[in-house]
C-alpha cells in the first residue's frame, strides 16, 4: 500500500480546505470569510416591527373621501356628509335621487378605484358605502410594508450601522438586526418614529376649555404640545385645537438638517422642494396673522403666529430637541414618513459586555469539556484513543471552517452544539473500537478486526446520526436567531463526526496496522 | 482499560417490572407537576412579556430593587439574583410590555437610579410580544410534531426493513393530522393525536421496534418536561431546541441497542428465546451506552458549571434527557418491543 493513495490525497484535502476556511477568523488572510457571531455574542438588537399597514387603508379611504367632497363641490351637489366608517367603508349621504344620479356618474368617471358595495334608503337620506376592492385593499397593505422596510432601512443607513439585516417577515412584520449598535434606545426611537410632519390651522374660534370638556368644532382635534420648562426640566402637555385639514405634508421635503437658534439650542431645518414652497407660500400669504400649527406624529411642536408670507420654501420645527434628537428628527423627515405606524412586538438586546461574557465562558466551557474527554480516550482506549482524539479535534477543525466557508452564524447555543458535538462525536469511535475488542477477543488478527469493527458499526453509526440529524434540521427549519446557530453546528458536527469516524479514523488504523506488521493493537 | 467487564451478563429484561414501577413513578410525577402548575412553565418567549438583566458595580439588595421598581406599576414583576454571588447580576421579568419605543429600559433604568443611587447596567433586554409568543409557540410544538413524525418514518422504515409500510404509516399520519386539523383543534392535542394514530399503527402493522423507539421517546421527552415543571423552571426556545436535540440522542441510544437485537435474532439458529437474545444484546452493547453517555455527560456538565448563567437551563435540560434516554434505551425500549415479539410468537 502507497502512504498516499487516492483516499488520503482527498482526506487531507478536505481537513486542509477547512483550515484555509477557518483561519481567515483569526489571521484575517483569505478568503477573509470570518465566523459571523451572532448578536448574542458580539452584543446588538434584534427587533421585529409589526407595521400596522390598515392604516394605510384608512390613509387612502381618508384622502378619497376628501377628494370625493372636492369633487362634489366642484359639480355642485349638495350632500349631507361623506365620512369613513370604523369598517373600512366611505358612507356618503345624499339628500335625493338627482344627487344620487350625478353621484354616482362621478363615482364611475373619476374614482374608479373605489366601488359601491351597498346603498340603502334611511327616512331622509340616501346612503351609498363605497369600498375599495380586495386586491386594491391588499395592495395597499403590501404596499405599506414594503414602503416601511425601504424608509427603515434608509433611517439606518443614515444612522450608521454596520451590516444591518433588515428584511420583511410575513405580511406585516419587519426583522431588523442591528450588529454592534452602542445605543438601542435611540435606534429603537429613530426606527419606531413615524414622522409624519403636517402643517395645520390652529381653530381660532374654538375655545381650549369648552374644547376640552367635549365640544370639539367639527373639522377640528385636540393636539397636544410638549412644553419642558428650562428651569425644573418638568414637561407639561399644553392642549390646542387644530383644524384637521392637512394645508402641507412632509412628502415635499426636500431637505431637513440640525440648525441653531440664537440660543445655541438645536433646531431642524426643512426645507420644502418647488411644489412644496409654492404650496407654503400662498398659505402663508392667505392666513397672515392666524397660527400655523407644526405637527408630528399628532404631537404640536410649535404653533407660531404667520407675521409675513414665506417664500423660499424654508421653516424651522422647534421644541427643545437635545442635540441627539435634532439629528434624529432630521434623518427621519429626510428618508420620510412611514406609510403607516409601526409597533415593535419582539425586541432582544444584548449588550457588548455580556456577548463577551458569552463567549468567554463558552470558550472555557468548551476547552474544560474537550480536554476532559481527550484525556478520558486515551486512558481507556490507548492508542486508539490518540486516534479517537486526532479525529476529535479534526473534527472541531471542520465544524469551525463548515461554520465559516457557509457563512453561517455562531451563537451561543451554537457553541453548545459544538460542545455537545465533542461529547457526541467519540461516539462513533467508541462504537467501532468497542466493536473491534471484541472482534479481537473472539481471536481476530488486528488487521481483521479493525475491518470487521468498522464495517459492523458503519451502518449501526449511519442510523444513530441520522435521527439526530433529522431533530436538527427541523431545528434549523423552524427556529430563530439562537435556535438555529445551534441546529447548524449540530447538522455540521454531525457531518464532520461521520467523516472523521468511518474515513479519517479507519484511514489512520490502515496507517498504523500498515506501518508495522502488527500482531498487537493498542485499544 | 474497561470499566464494563465483556463477559458482563446482567439480566436487564428481568428487572423490567422494577424498571416499570420506575418509570411510572416519574411519569406520575411529571403529570402531578403539569397539573400542579397548570402546565408548563413559560419563559416571555411563549408566554409574552419583558425581561432586563442589569448589572452593578456594588452589592444591591433584590427587595430594595423591586422597592424601586414597584412605582412603575409593572404586571408580575419579579427580581432575582442572577450568576454568580459576587456578580450582582439581577434578572428583572414582567409581563408588561412595550410596543411603542424605548420607554422600558429607560424607565427601569432612571427608577433604579431614583431607588437606589446606582446606575445599572443594562446586558440584555428582550421583549417579545403576546402575538409573538403564541406564534413561537405554534412553531417549536411545530418543530417537536415534525421531528417526531419524520423520525417515525424513518425508524418504522429503517428497522423492520419495511419502506413501503412506513410509507403507508406516513401517509395514513398526515391524513390523521390533516382530518383534526379541519377541527381547527390545538397544537398539544394535535400531536397528541398524531402520537396516537403512530402507535395504534405500529401495533397493527407489528413494527415492533419502531413502537418501542417511539414510546421510550415519549417517555424521555414526558419525563424532561415534567421535571422543568417540578422544579419549576421556564421553557424558552432553547430548551426546545434541547428536547428536539435528547429525541435525538435518545434514539441514537435506542437504534443501536436494537441494531445489535436484530443481528443477533438473524445470527442465532431458532432455539434461543427472545428474552435471552435481547439480554445479550444490552449486554454487549452496555459498555458502549455507558461510554457514551459518560462522554456526553462530561461536556454537559462542563457547559452546566461553566457556560455561564444564559445556557444554564439548556445544559441541565440536555442532562436530564441524556440519563433518562440511557436508562430508556434500555429499560423502556427493548422491554416493550419484547413483549410485543412474545406476544406475536404466540400466535
Amino acid at each position: 500500500m502507497k502512504l498516499f493513495s487516492v483516499k488520503r490525497v482527498l482526506i487531507l484535502g478536505v481537513i486542509i480546505t477547512a483550515v484555509v476556511c477557518l483561519l481567515p477568523t483569526f489571521t484575517n488572510t483569505w478568503p477573509h470569510k470570518k465566523i459571523n457571531l451572532g448578536l448574542d455574542l458580539q452584543g446588538g438588537m434584534h427587533l421585529v416591527l409589526e407595521v400596522q399597514n390598515i392604516k394605510a387603508v384608512e390613509a387612502e379611504l381618508e384622502r378619497t373621501a376628501d377628494e370625493l367632497k372636492k369633487e362634489l363641490r366642484k359639480a355642485g351637489i349638495t350632500h349631507l356628509g361623506i365620512t369613513r366608517q370604523e369598517n373600512n367603508t366611505i358612507l356618503a349621504r345624499l339628500p335625493d335621487q338627482d344627487a344620487e344620479k350625478a353621484f354616482k356618474e362621478i363615482v364611475s368617471k373619476d374614482f374608479s378605484n373605489i366601488s359601491v358595495a351597498a346603498s340603502s334608503e334611511k327616512g331622509d337620506f340616501i346612503g351609498f358605502h363605497l369600498k375599495l376592492p380586495d386586491d386594491e385593499t391588499d395592495m395597499i397593505m403590501k404596499m405599506a410594508t414594503e414602503q416601511a422596510l425601504e424608509t427603515i432601512r434608509n433611517r439606518i443607513d443614515e444612522f450608521g450601522v454596520s451590516e444591518p439585516d433588515i428584511r420583511i417577515q410575513g405580511d406585516k412584520r419587519i426583522l431588523i438586526q442591528l450588529p454592534g449598535i452602542n445605543d438601542p434606545d435611540r435606534a429603537k426611537d429613530l426606527i419606531g418614529k413615524t414622522a409624519q410632519l403636517t402643517f395645520q390651522l390652529v381653530d381660532e374660534n374654538a375655545g381650549i376649555d369648552a374644547a376640552l370638556k367635549g365640544s370639539v368644532p367639527v373639522g377640528s382635534e385636540i393636539l397636544y404640545e410638549n412644553r419642558t420648562d428650562p428651569a425644573t426640566g418638568n414637561t407639561t402637555k399644553i392642549p390646542h385645537v387644530i383644524k384637521k385639514q392637512v394645508l402641507l405634508d412632509g412628502s415635499l421635503l426636500v431637505d431637513a438638517r440640525v440648525e441653531f437658534d440664537q440660543f445655541q439650542q438645536p433646531q431642524v431645518g426643512i426645507e420644502f422642494n418647488r411644489k412644496g414652497a409654492h404650496i407654503f407660500d400662498r398659505i402663508t400669504g392667505e392666513n397672515i396673522k392666524k397660527r400655523l400649527a407644526i405637527v408630528l406624529d399628532n404631537t404640536v411642536y410649535s404653533a407660531p403666529v404667520i407675521q409675513d408670507r414665506i417664500a423660499g420654501g424654508k421653516a424651522v420645527i422647534t421644541g427643545n430637541f437635545t442635540m441627539n434628537e435634532a439629528k434624529d428628527l432630521a434623518i427621519a423627515l429626510r428618508a420620510g414618513s412611514l406609510p403607516a405606524p409601526v409597533n415593535i412586538i419582539e425586541e432582544r438586546t444584548v449588550g457588548p459586555t455580556l456577548g463577551a461574557d458569552s463567549i468567554r465562558t463558552g470558550m472555557i466551557s468548551m476547552l474544560v469539556g474537550g480536554v476532559l474527554i481527550l484525556i478520558f480516550m486515551v486512558i481507556y482506549f490507548k492508542g486508539a484513543g490518540l486516534i479517537a482524539n486526532l479525529a476529535l479535534l479534526i473534527n472541531i477543525i471542520l465544524i469551525g471552517g463548515g461554520l465559516a466557508a457557509f457563512q453561517a452564524t455562531l451563537t451561543l447555543p451554537g457553541i453548545a452544539g459544538i460542545i455537545l458535538t465533542i461529547g457526541m462525536a467519540v461516539d462513533a469511535n467508541v462504537l467501532i473500537f468497542e466493536r473491534i475488542r471484541e472482534e479481537l477477543r473472539w481471536g481476530k488478527t488486528p488487521l481483521a478486526a479493525v475491518n470487521a469493527g468498522f464495517d459492523r458499526a458503519a451502518l449501526t453509526i449511519l442510523d444513530a446520526n441520522v435521527t439526530t440529524l433529522i431533530a436538527a434540521i427541523v431545528l434549523f427549519q423552524f427556529g430563530t436567531g439562537p435556535v438555529k446557530g445551534f441546529a447548524v453546528t449540530l447538522a455540521l458536527g454531525i457531518v464532520a463526526s461521520l467523516f472523521t469516524a468511518l474515513i479519517l479514523s479507519r484511514s489512520l488504523f490502515d496507517l498504523v496496522l500498515q506501518k508495522k506488521t502488527a500482531s498487537t493493537l493498542s485499544i | 482499560m474497561q470499566l464494563i467487564k465483556s463477559d458482563i451478563n446482567i439480566d436487564f429484561l428481568g428487572k423490567r417490572k422494577i424498571a416499570f414501577v420506575f418509570s411510572a413513578i416519574l411519569i406520575i410525577a411529571s403529570i402531578t407537576g403539569l397539573i400542579v402548575n397548570k402546565g408548563p412553565n413559560y419563559g416571555i418567549d411563549f408566554a409574552g412579556g419583558a425581561l432586563i438583566q442589569v448589572k452593578f458595580t456594588q452589592d444591591v439588595s433584590t427587595a430594595k430593587l423591586r422597592d424601586s421598581l414597584s412605582g412603575l406599576n409593572f404586571k408580575d414583576l419579579s427580581v432575582q439574583d442572577f450568576g454568580e454571588p459576587q456578580a450582582h447580576e439581577f434578572l428583572i421579568r414582567t409581563a408588561s410590555i412595550d410596543t411603542v419605543g424605548s420607554g422600558l429600559s429607560q424607565s427601569v433604568s432612571s427608577a433604579i437610579l431614583q431607588g437606589t443611587g446606582l446606575t445599572p447596567e443594562i446586558r440584555r433586554m428582550e421583549m417579545v410580544g403576546p402575538q409573538v409568543g403564541d406564534d413561537l409557540k405554534k412553531q417549536a410544538l411545530l418543530a417537536i410534531f415534525y421531528s417526531l413524525l419524520f423520525i417515525t418514518i424513518y425508524i418504522s422504515g429503517r428497522f423492520e426493513l419495511k419502506w413501503i409500510l412506513s410509507g403507508v404509516t406516513a401517509g395514513a399520519l398526515m391524513a390523521a393530522v390533516y382530518f383534526l386539523s379541519v377541527f381547527n383543534v390545538s397544537m398539544p392535542i394535535l400531536i397528541t393525536g398524531a402520537l396516537v394514530v403512530s402507535l395504534i399503527l405500529f401495533w397493527r402493522l407489528r413494527l415492533k421496534f419502531a413502537m418501542g423507539a417511539l414510546i421510550a421517546l415519549i417517555h424521555d421527552v414526558f419525563i424532561t418536561v415534567g421535571i422543568f415543571c417540578i422544579l419549576n423552571l421556564d421553557f424558552s426556545l432553547p430548551i426546545i431546541a434541547a428536547l428536539l436535540t435528547i429525541i435525538g440522542y435518545s434514539l441514537n441510544d435506542t437504534i443501536i441497542v436494537f441494531d445489535r437485537i436484530r443481528e443477533n435474532i438473524k445470527g442465532e439458529t431458532a432455539k434461543v428465546a427472545f428474552p435471552e437474545i435481547f439480554n445479550k444484546s444490552i449486554n454487549q452493547t452496555l459498555s458502549r451506552t455507558i461510554l457514551t453517555s459518560v462522554t456526553t455527560l462530561i461536556v454537559l456538565l462542563s457547559l452546566f458549571f461553566l457556560g455561564g448563567e444564559i445556557i444554564h437551563n439548556f445544559a441541565f435540560a440536555m442532562i436530564v434527557g441524556v440519563l433518562i434516554g440511557t436508562y430508556s434505551s434500555i429499560f423502556v425500549a427493548s422491554p416493550i418491543v419484547l413483549a410485543v415479539s412474545v406476544k406475536g410468537q404466540k400466535k
